[in-house]
């Protein structure tokens, strides 16, 4: 038996769920974790990544040394070109068998010239080309105080709203809508209220797999609870086993089903009047667009029987606490943001909102997407969510970083999306990436390789050499979770404590740290007033946002030393906002918004038959930095793509059989699981594995509003190909459950 | 409504609907427990929480026996300690309790006699290694049935795992026999969270106990390295990321 030198409780790194962890540590390694039975939020359950996947902390892949390119570190000009590499010299050595410019080799260097390397070069293209060539990327999943913190640094030196994260290419789509429909953008309730539910809707969400904890709870509701469940999803996840109905649509015509749901509860006479009448606008016109929106029209679109959607609709408006849980599959289409107004629709005409065991709730997948959003990190909007292009919010954020009044820019920023797609001359120069990996999330990744070409200057903060770090110019080594102390917002808004477990490896330093010391040398090159970045602990920096967030006003590291605060706390005493709306929305009344159905950008052809869908598996993180560096690896070691056994044997294709996937701008190779897990004429691709590579097939058309790209419909070809041509043929997955 | 009953010739008033074993926590009588856990269904599987209840036949198992109004119950009478000391005494000589110190305790605090059956036969099993998350080692298994219970409704519904086997070959299995990957497990280690004897192991810390170092546990998975094939290929470059450095 093990006796562990010290128990450190934090919050797990992986979803939005935001579990309880405790880190058993002896001699400075995490041997085991376990979760306390009574926490408020998993109440000691884990899934695979949270008990298992921490021991990428440890691999010896990580980066713990700054490294800086060769021309940088000798003084030479720039190469032609920007090439990604992912080996390291650690002799200063050109690297062995190395077919590529000995000028982009990767050296290792201290701290203090990396830096440096980094404050000049932005300086130097920020005096050129302005404060319009500069941009960062936040971090979903760093701190609360990380993000705060790389925001300030852009907004208050470099005078850009240029700073985004992934949240754009998640639930922009839901922000939007909800902000549109409501003036607010976060879950309504939380997540636990599910129990308390008679009827919920779970919809583009395969929570079993994403959602490990919440699906448990869900399970609960149905299993324990007499809730009924109704499961609206092109896949036959794991919950249709618990459902009462599965309406399975076909990817992209979300529209189309929840409206025509609307249309049945409106002419059924299942509306909530009086709900309607206190504490909505917008609906006369709302049921003018309904018209069109039979069961029998979106039976055509979807090809969900009209008689289950009428099913559903009468389950969902005569419940007496209803509610919806939604994932990416309603917000990453090029009309995400219509596609979660119909939903928001759904909930007002029932009057679904407002109430415990009711709301909308979109379960938000970063363990802190949430909080980076509410630290500002998006281009338009500071902390808060105060709109950047309104003088009275930038005077109060000039005060507090001792700016003079008017020096913030008031210019809306550019998104995630648009950072990379205007990566040129004349557009954006710099890119500060701060633990994202955009070689693997951005859609259509051929291009997207060509966009990180353009860079003039590249800086890379992370903990792995991922697919977008081996393109960078510097690369900061920082810290995972494990090793530093700061908080994490989670999907129902709690605000919780991570603590370090023991003290970072190697050279690598917490993030907040490295922001501080290149802001203090980016200031005194400058030679600009400070903004302020001596910080003795991330306390100090959570309390100064604070101060001007009124969300966050009544959260201190004391308040939530054990269990977390649900914001909005207003002040000291508040003690939390578990369920949101109950008596108005932030906007005053919710706007319903009349729709109309569009299809998905790319609807499959002769030439491109299938659907292509993409998302997730239980076993792996996103573009993988953490869990390929873990035993999650071993457990789930290569990309599958999803067929149904229907399309399988018109192509004869078995299980197993190694294909390639191709649309009009990628192809992957990578063997096929045949599934009635997927319909037919629908294939699934998890976007994890850089050997195959699910966007590189994606398609980059946009949102118009949120700017969310189409990741969950393009049109693809499957062939067969060679065993021979697989990437990685030794990765075998051999797991009953998939 | 709340009841009055006698425990240990004390009047004690509790909420109706609640176990023995709840009340006498609350009145801070000690009751000892090893197949209950305040995450799991009770199911009164190992019998070590028994107490002696007036008018009843047998002994009574506090860890799902309601209290009643007017009930007479003794927590610590001759026979509930000879009882226990015998199941304690019939444990040690089956299985292996060495990662068990709040057994061992108990084995202490009743009396147990380690050699009470000399010719008992030990329940051995080899260690099950067979996926990347933890090991089973059902030597130590005592079959309390939690590690089933959260598998199932009680946490993760997943049913991967149940009892195996009859009578004294009776074991913790997968159906039919098959290795942890191959069933449905998600891997949650929801069962390794509430194993009271180290019978389910993280990997990890088995690891660290056979004298591996953190630095030669972490190469175990550095991943294969894989085939390169980026040369010549004017498409994305793919694999990289699992490249050794």
């Amino acid at each position: 038996m093990i006796k562990a030198d010290r128990v450190v409780t934090s919050t797990c790194p992986y979803c939005g769920v935001g579990c309880n962890l405790q880190l058993h540590v002896k001699d400075d390694y995490i041997f085991k974790v376990t979760s306390p039975f009574d926490s408020p939020v998993n109440h000691g359950n884990l899934c695979v990544k949270g008990r298992f996947g921490y021991d990428y902390v440890y691999h010896p892949r990580r980066v713990t040394t700054p490294l800086v390119r060769r021309y940088l570190l000798e003084g030479k000009p720039k190469p032609e070109g920007r090439e990604q590499v992912f080996a390291v010299s650690t002799d200063g050595k050109p690297i062995s068998n190395s077919l590529i410019s000995n000028l982009w080799d990767w050296l290792e260097t201290d701290w203090n010239t990396a830096l440096n390397i980094v404050a000049d070069n932005l300086i130097r293209i920020y005096k050129r080309d302005g404060s319009d060539a500069m941009a960062a990327y936040a971090c979903a999943k760093a701190t609360n105080e990380d993000n705060y913190l790389l925001q300030k640094m852009y907004r208050a030196i470099f005078r850009t709203n240029n700073v985004d994260h992934c949240t754009r290419l998640c639930h922009a789509g839901s922000v939007v809508a909800l902000q549109q429909a409501t003036g607010s953008s976060a879950m309504s309730n939380t997540a636990s209220q599910v129990i308390q539910n008679d009827v919920f809707i779970v919809t583009g969400s395969n929570t079993g797999e994403n959602h490990p904890i919440i699906a448990l709870q869900m399970k609960d509701a149905v299993r324990q609870y007499g809730a009924k469940m109704i499961v609206i999803d092109p896949r036959r996840i794991d919950l249709v086993d618990f459902a009462e109905m599965w309406l399975p649509l076909k990817p992209g015509t979300n529209v189309s089903v929840f409206s025509a749901m609307a249309h049945v509860i409106v002419k059924e006479g299942l509306v909530n009047h009086d709900f309607i009448e206190k504490r909505t606008e917008g609906f006369n016109d709302f049921i003018e667009s309904l018209d069109k929106f039979t069961p029998e029209y979106a039976e055509e679109i979807s090809g969900v029987p009209a008689e289950d959607i009428r099913k559903a609709a009468r389950m969902y408006a005569n419940a007496k606490k209803a509610a919806i849980y939604w994932g990416m599959g309603i917000s990453q289409l090029s009309h995400g943001t219509a596609s979660a107004l119909a939903l928001i629709n759904l909930a007002f005409l029932t009057g679904h909102i407002g109430r415990e065991g009711t709301g909308l709730n979109p379960l938000r997948g970063q363990n802190n997407v949430q909080g980076a959003s509410d630290m500002g990190c998006m281009p338009f909007h500071y902390p808060g969510y105060m709109r950047v292009d309104n003088d009275d919010n930038a005077a109060k954020w000039e005060k507090t970083w001792n700016i003079e009044p008017g020096g913030l820019s008031r210019k809306l920023g550019l998104t995630t999306t648009e950072i990379l797609s205007h990566a040129r001359e004349g557009g954006i120069r710099a890119l500060y990436i701060m633990g994202e990996n955009p070689m693997m999330s951005e859609p259509n990744l051929n291009e997207t390789r060509k966009h990180m070409q353009q860079l003039e200057f590249l800086v890379a903060q992370d903990i792995f050499m991922n697919e977008s770090g081996a393109f960078a110019d510097v690369f900061l080594p920082a810290t995972p979770f494990a090793e530093k102390d700061g908080t994490f917002s989670n999907t129902d808004r709690r605000v919780q404590r991570v603590r370090a477990a023991h003290a970072p490896r190697g050279q690598s330093r917490v993030d907040w740290q490295i922001i501080c010391d290149l802001a203090l040398r980016l200031e005194s090159k400058l030679g600009a007033d400070s903004a302020k970045w001596d910080y003795s602990n991330p306390e100090e920096i959570l309390r100064e946002m604070g101060n001007v967030n009124s969300d966050y006003a009544g959260i201190t590291y004391d308040r939530i030393d054990k269990v977390g605060l649900i914001y909005p706390v207003p002040d000291m005493t508040h003690p939390g906002t578990p369920t949101l709306f109950k008596e108005s929305f932030p906007r005053g009344r919710g706007k319903f918004h009349a729709l109309d159905y569009v299809p998905v950008m790319e609807e499959p052809s002769d030439e491109y038959p299938f659907i292509l869908t993409t998302g997730r598996v239980l076993e792996h993180w996103h573009g993988g930095t953490m869990t390929r560096n873990s035993a999650l690896n071993e457990a789930y070691p290569e990309a599958r793509v999803e067929m149904h056994p229907a399309d399988a044997e018109i192509h004869g294709i078995r299980n197993g059989d190694p294909v390639k996937v191709q649309s009009r701008r990628g192809e992957v190779i990578l063997r096929v699981t045949v599934t009635e897990k997927t319909s037919v004429g629908v294939v699934f691709i998890p976007f994890h594995f850089a050997e195959a590579a699910a966007n590189l097939l994606t398609n980059d058309a946009l949102d118009p509003q949120a700017k969310i790209p189409e990741f969950k419909a393009c049109a693809v070809q499957v062939f067969p190909a060679r065993e021979d041509e697989l990437l990685n043929p030794d990765a075998v997955l051999n797991r009953g459950r998939y | 409504m709340a009841i009055t009953f006698l425990m240990d010739g004390k009047e004690v008033t509790a909420e109706e609907n609640k176990t023995l074993l709840d009340i006498a926590r609350e009145n801070g009588v000690d009751i000892p427990t090893i197949c209950f856990h305040e995450a799991t269904t009770a199911n009164a599987l190992c019998r070590i929480c028994v107490v002696e209840v007036e008018g009843q036949r047998v002994l009574q198992p506090a860890c799902i026996v309601k209290a009643g109004a007017g009930m007479k119950v003794q927590t610590r009478s001759e026979k509930v300690i000879r009882a226990r000391r015998t199941i304690l005494e019939m444990l040690d000589s089956t299985m292996d309790l060495s990662e068990t110190p709040e057994i061992q305790n108990m084995m202490k605090d009743y009396n147990a006699d380690p050699n009470r059956f000399p010719d008992a036969e030990r329940r051995e099993s080899d260690v099950k290694d067979d996926n990347p998350m933890y090991v089973r080692d059902y030597s130590k298994c005592l079959l309390c049935w939690r590690c089933v219970q959260v598998c199932a409704e009680d946490a993760q519904y997943t049913f991967a795992i149940n009892f195996d086997g009859r009578g004294f070959e009776t074991q913790i299995g997968t159906f039919f026999g098959k290795s942890i990957p191959e069933t449905s497990c998600v891997l949650c280690g929801q069962c390794v969270a509430v194993c009271p004897t180290g019978a389910l192991k993280p990997k990890r810390e088995f690891l660290l106990e056979q004298g591996m170092s953190p630095q030669e546990i972490s190469v175990l998975n550095t991943g294969r390295k894989q085939k390169s094939k980026v040369k010549g290929r004017d498409d994305f470059r793919p694999l990289t990321g699992l490249e050794e450095r």
